[in-house]
């Protein structure tokens, strides 16, 4: 299971080599996630209409391994843009991963762009 | 630097550990403690969670990284059997030795196990320790794969009882045997015995009270147990809980002073007979007793602590014994002196058999003060009258409105407001918190809420009984601050959902971005967003397609999500009928999509393990057969169950399918606060569990008679009768304003019976507004029943047939693959997800 984990590492933007063309913005549903693939990763992607702001992080839940959290809900708790698991809504922040209820295990974000309507995420790898 | 060593890492020594950690001079002492249990410090208060949470860690009062954090060394695993008093040295069972400057002896106590001849046979156990419930666990285990399972536990106190539960728990038939002539003798008069025995009993557990236990027999095991008056009673396991032994041992052995009955003495300040030794806890004769709960234990701590730490610290001259308890499913408390009895006193005493409820009170015949007082089956008074009696506070003018509730005039706490109560009042026992300590740490701007406050002065942490209380004081202080304090929904909405609900009527609010540009801010959550979604639903009789995303996750896709992320499919089955056609479309269905079957609990068929890609397709073969949504993922009608009823069943008195089919087709698809569930029975066998369901519906001579507010599941409540023989159009009508006015008035997830709990005048002003129509409101209520009626739709028919929504069902965006990643394993001639 461990193995699955380390696919995932978060992509800062400036690091970020390739930038995958995922889809165009009107195939992404408005303040709720979805999943595209990228070789062997699921990843969820999240638009935040109020703010007009993308994110992308690992579809896998660290908590129990399985791949969900496109299917979570989205909101904010205090400001940071977050996602609840579907399974026992556990959340994490869409900014920096971290997790928040306070438990050990977080999730890896990656770099979202918007160019001419078209949806890209940045990756290392 | 002086050298601590502390004998016992229990819930006492624990605290010694704790409270010493974060003493200001905690530099001066190095700590070394030992204990002889294989884990560190874990909460004996709470054993019995065990059986049920399996996880001992759960337990643990602090982590093992804790000591080390704290640099106190721990060592578990190892006993000390001596004590040298002369050289200030102990030794281990391992013979090692280590040299102290203060000893602090925090042994705790042993089960006292009476001398009955046989106790020594295998299935006589003991409740103390997690091994203790390992072995229990392992015997019931096995004893019921044998067929055997009869239980009994020695001892009808509170420890009994609990392990009495523990027993029933493990699908033992369970006994309790008890020498004196009532239950839990130290806390109970006859009266509340008599009243707890008859809820225990309801039960099924038996009680056996003034029983003298003679022998225990059997030959590889215990077979039975024989009493002096020459009964006896067949068991297979017997749990011994007839008190307590304190662990004096070593205290013995070295020549430090002990009682008769056992116990180390100690003096105001914790000394032993040896002034460089404390003794705290369950070990420690103070006053000449011994105190078999943590909350004496704990201020021992504090006292030892402030001792050795210079300070001048004493144990309070009297130790309460106040308890409230939850015990076999029902509230139990004793305060003060439950039983004096003499010239100056005055006991007041209500009792209500039906509803399982007695309460007495102590007071002073001047009626000046409280000075103890029993409840069973209702301990909610509780924290107030504690109160009152600790602080022998002034009592109202008729004290009988203390336990019956002032009748006529305005209701109000005898206590007025908990700012009354002295600053000094204690309202923590367990971690000994005062109201100032309370109140001070919100004036002072360190703590807004109730979770602060448990953070910052540990009120509450322990055993939780002052968290009502706690609770009141907190809303209290904040508001005497001019903060005002309600239960809004969340950080992003400043309402309660019923004012929301009013607000999005009032205004005429379609949707979620409105509501938030309106009365709220921020993006919402994922307790705020279902919430409007349900009250949409419930307003606009909407689905959950229109506004998916805010939808609760299960509800955006229409099925229930499972362990390994794919989804059950439950159509509708109306009352549970169902043609043999349609009973073969779903083994077609099932076999066609390798879906796993299976009958649930609310007659119906449930199909799991569908992908999401699948559900759609599923779904238009069965909406093709004639099924529709059964609505299992959200928060709305389930299902309506029935029995037989009149037309095949020789007892039936009115034809209950054909009344639950109706009842289900009217009220399918409506989104309430939590989900609902009914139930019709032809006649009083039940056989419909009407009784378990928010509405229930039994059919008697005469009509029907209409059940309100049950519900099975966490906290099982019996539905209560609303009205009796109704024919179908009036039944029907009650129903319609019962559920809009729940849908109107309760709190997001409370499920009607606790939201009936929660409504002011109960039951019969429920009858009044429902029956009697007493707010005018009936006409209303119908109307806006029969609108969300008339709305209804399929909301997978909806969905299939509308290609924008079926986006929603795309594995991935960029890709047409499924999702590969999800495995399988067989189970029986099924499938299942891999196992967490
Ligand atoms: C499938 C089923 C068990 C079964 O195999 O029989 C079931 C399965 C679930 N129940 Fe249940 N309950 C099922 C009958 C019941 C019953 C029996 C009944 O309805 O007669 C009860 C007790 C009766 C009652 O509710 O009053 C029951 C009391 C609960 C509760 C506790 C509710 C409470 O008020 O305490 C929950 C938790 C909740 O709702 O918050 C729950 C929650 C759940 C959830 C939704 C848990 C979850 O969030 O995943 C389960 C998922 C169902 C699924 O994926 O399809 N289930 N559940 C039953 C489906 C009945 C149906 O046809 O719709
Ligand atoms: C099932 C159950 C339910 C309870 N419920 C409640 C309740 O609801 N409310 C309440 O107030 N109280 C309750 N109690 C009582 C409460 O748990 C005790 O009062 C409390 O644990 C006493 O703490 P202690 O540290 O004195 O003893 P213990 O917690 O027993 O700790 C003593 C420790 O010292 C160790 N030890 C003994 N001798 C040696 C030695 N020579 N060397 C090394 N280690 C040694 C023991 O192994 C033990 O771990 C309950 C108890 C039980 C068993
Ligand atoms: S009782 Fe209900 S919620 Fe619990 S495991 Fe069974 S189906 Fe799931
Ligand atoms: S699997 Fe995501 S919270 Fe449990």
């Amino acid at each position: 299971m461990e193995e699955l984990l380390k696919n995932y590492q978060t992509v800062a933007e400036q690091h970020a080599i390739h930038w995958i063309k995922v889809g165009q913005t009107d195939d992404f549903p408005e303040n709720a996630g979805a999943c595209v693939k990228y070789n062997t990763k699921q990843i969820a992607v999240f638009h935040f209409t109020r703010t007009n702001s993308w994110y992308a992080c690992q579809n896998l839940c660290p908590h129990k391994m399985e791949m969900v959290l496109s299917r979570g809900m989205t909101g904010d708790s205090q400001g940071i843009p977050k996602v609840a698991c579907p399974l026992h809504k556990k959340t994490f922040s869409l900014e920096d991963g971290s997790n928040l209820n306070g438990e050990e295990y977080s999730i890896a974000t990656y770099p979202v762009r918007i160019q001419e309507g078209n949806v890209y995420i940045g990756f290392a790898d | 630097m002086k050298k601590v060593i502390v004998i016992g890492n229990g819930m006492v020594g624990f605290k010694f550990c704790e409270k010493l950690a974060d003493h200001p001079l905690r530099d001066q002492f190095e700590v070394l403690v030992f204990g002889e249990e294989a884990r560190p410090a874990y909460d004996r208060v709470h054993l019995s969670e065990y059986f049920s949470s399996e996880d001992a860690d759960k337990l643990l009062l602090a982590p093992r990284d804790w000591y080390a954090e704290n640099n106190i060394t721990l060592r578990t695993g190892e006993m000390i059997t001596d004590i040298e008093t002369e050289t200030k040295r102990v030794f281990t069972h391992k013979h090692d030795y280590f040299e102290y400057d203060y000893l602090i002896l925090a042994t705790g106590s042993s089960c006292f196990v009476p001398n009955i001849p046989g106790v020594d046979k295998p299935g006589v156990f003991i409740y103390r320790t997690i091994e203790d419930l390992d072995a229990i666990k392992d015997y019931a285990q096995k004893l019921k794969h044998d067929g055997n399972i009869q239980s009994a536990i020695l001892g009808g106190g509170l420890l009994g009882l609990e392990a009495a539960n523990a027993s029933k728990e493990l699908g033992l038939d369970t006994h309790v045997i008890e020498f004196a002539p009532r239950l839990m003798p130290r806390q109970l008069d006859k009266a509340a015995s008599d009243m707890l025995q008859a809820k225990i009993e309801s039960l099924d557990i038996k009680v056996h009270l003034g029983k003298n236990s003679k022998e225990i027999l059997g030959e590889e095991a215990i077979e039975k147990i024989d009493f002096t008056d020459e009964t006896s009673l067949p068991i297979d396991m017997l749990i011994i809980s007839a008190g307590i032994r304190p662990r004096d041992e070593l205290a013995v052995k070295c020549g430090l002073r002990t009682g008769e009955r056992g116990g180390v003495y100690v003096n105001n300040k914790m000394e032993t007979s040896d002034p460089a030794i404390y003794a705290i806890g369950e070990v420690a004769l103070y006053n000449n007793g011994i105190y078999g709960l943590v909350a004496p234990g704990y201020e021992m701590a504090g006292v030892a602590v402030d001792q050795i730490t210079g300070g001048e610290k004493l144990m309070s001259p009297s130790i309460d014994m106040s308890t409230q308890l939850k015990l076999v499913g029902t509230e139990v408390a004793s305060f003060g002196d439950p039983f004096i009895e003499n010239e100056d006193v005055t006991a007041i005493a209500y009792e209500n058999k039906q509803r399982g409820v007695y309460k007495r009170i102590n007071i002073a015949k001047d009626g000046s003060k409280l000075l103890g007082g029993i409840m069973v089956g209702d301990s909610s008074d509780y924290n107030t009258l504690f109160q009152l009696y600790i602080n022998a506070m002034k009592l109202p003018e008729n004290p009988e409105d203390l336990i019956l509730g002032s009748r006529g005039g305005e209701s109000k706490s005898a206590l007025g407001s908990v700012l009354d109560l002295p600053d000094t009042a204690q309202i923590c026992s367990c971690e000994a918190v005062s109201k100032g300590t309370i109140c001070d740490s919100i004036t002072s701007g360190t703590c807004c809420t109730f979770s602060d406050v448990v953070k910052s002065t540990k009120a509450s942490s322990s055993c939780g009984g002052c968290k009502p209380m706690v609770t009141d004081l907190v809303t209290a202080t904040l508001k005497s601050m001019g903060q005002e304090v309600k239960e809004t929904i969340c950080e992003h909405f400043e309402y309660s959902r019923q004012e929301m609900y009013d607000l999005v009527k009032l205004h005429s609010i379609m949707d979620f971005d409105e509501a938030l540009d309106r009365h709220g801010k921020g993006h919402g959550c994922e307790t705020c967003k279902p919430i409007l979604a349900s009250i949409f639903a419930s307003i606009y009789m909407e689905t959950a397609n229109r506004q998916a995303p805010i939808q609760d996750s299960n509800d955006r896709f229409l099925a229930n999500i499972q362990r390994n992320g794919t989804y059950s499919v439950v159509p509708r089955v109306p009352g549970g009928e169902i043609t043999p056609e349609k009973l073969m479309v779903l083994g077609q269905v099932a076999k066609k999509y390798d879906l796993y079957t299976k009958i649930t609990g609310g007659q119906r068929i449930d199909l799991f393990g569908a992908q999401l890609h699948e559900l759609p397709m599923i779904w238009k073969e069965l909406i093709d057969a004639g099924f529709e949504s059964g609505h299992a993922y959200g928060k709305s009608l389930r299902t309506v169950k029935s029995c037989v009823g009149s037309t095949w069943c020789r007892f039936g008195l009115h034809d209950s399918v054909s009344f639950a089919i109706r009842i289900e087709d009217r009220y399918k698809g409506l989104r309430s606060p939590h989900k609902l569930k009914g139930g019709v029975s032809g006649c009083i066998r039940e056989c419909a569990e009407a009784r378990g369901k928010d509405f229930g519906v039994i059919a008697v001579e005469g009509g029907w008679n209409l059940f309100v507010c049950g519900n099975g599941g966490a906290t099982p409540k019996h539905a209560i009768l609303l009205a009796e023989k109704l024919d179908d159009e009036t039944c029907i009508k009650y129903l319609d304003r019962f559920l809009v006015y729940y849908i109107r008035t309760a709190a997001p997830l409370q499920r009607t019976a606790p939201w009936l709990d929660k409504l002011e005048g109960g039951i019969d002003y429920l009858k009044k507004v429902i029956v009697e129509d007493s707010l005018g409101i009936g006409a209303e209520l119908e109307a806006e029943m029969e609108e969300l009626v008339q709305r209804y739709a399929c909301e997978w028919k909806e969905a299939i047939e509308d290609p924008q929504m079926m986006k929603r069902f795309k594995p991935f965006v960029n890709s047409e693959e499924t999702d590969e990643s999800l495995v399988f394993v067989p189970m029986r001639e099924q499938k299942m997800p891999r196992p967490w």
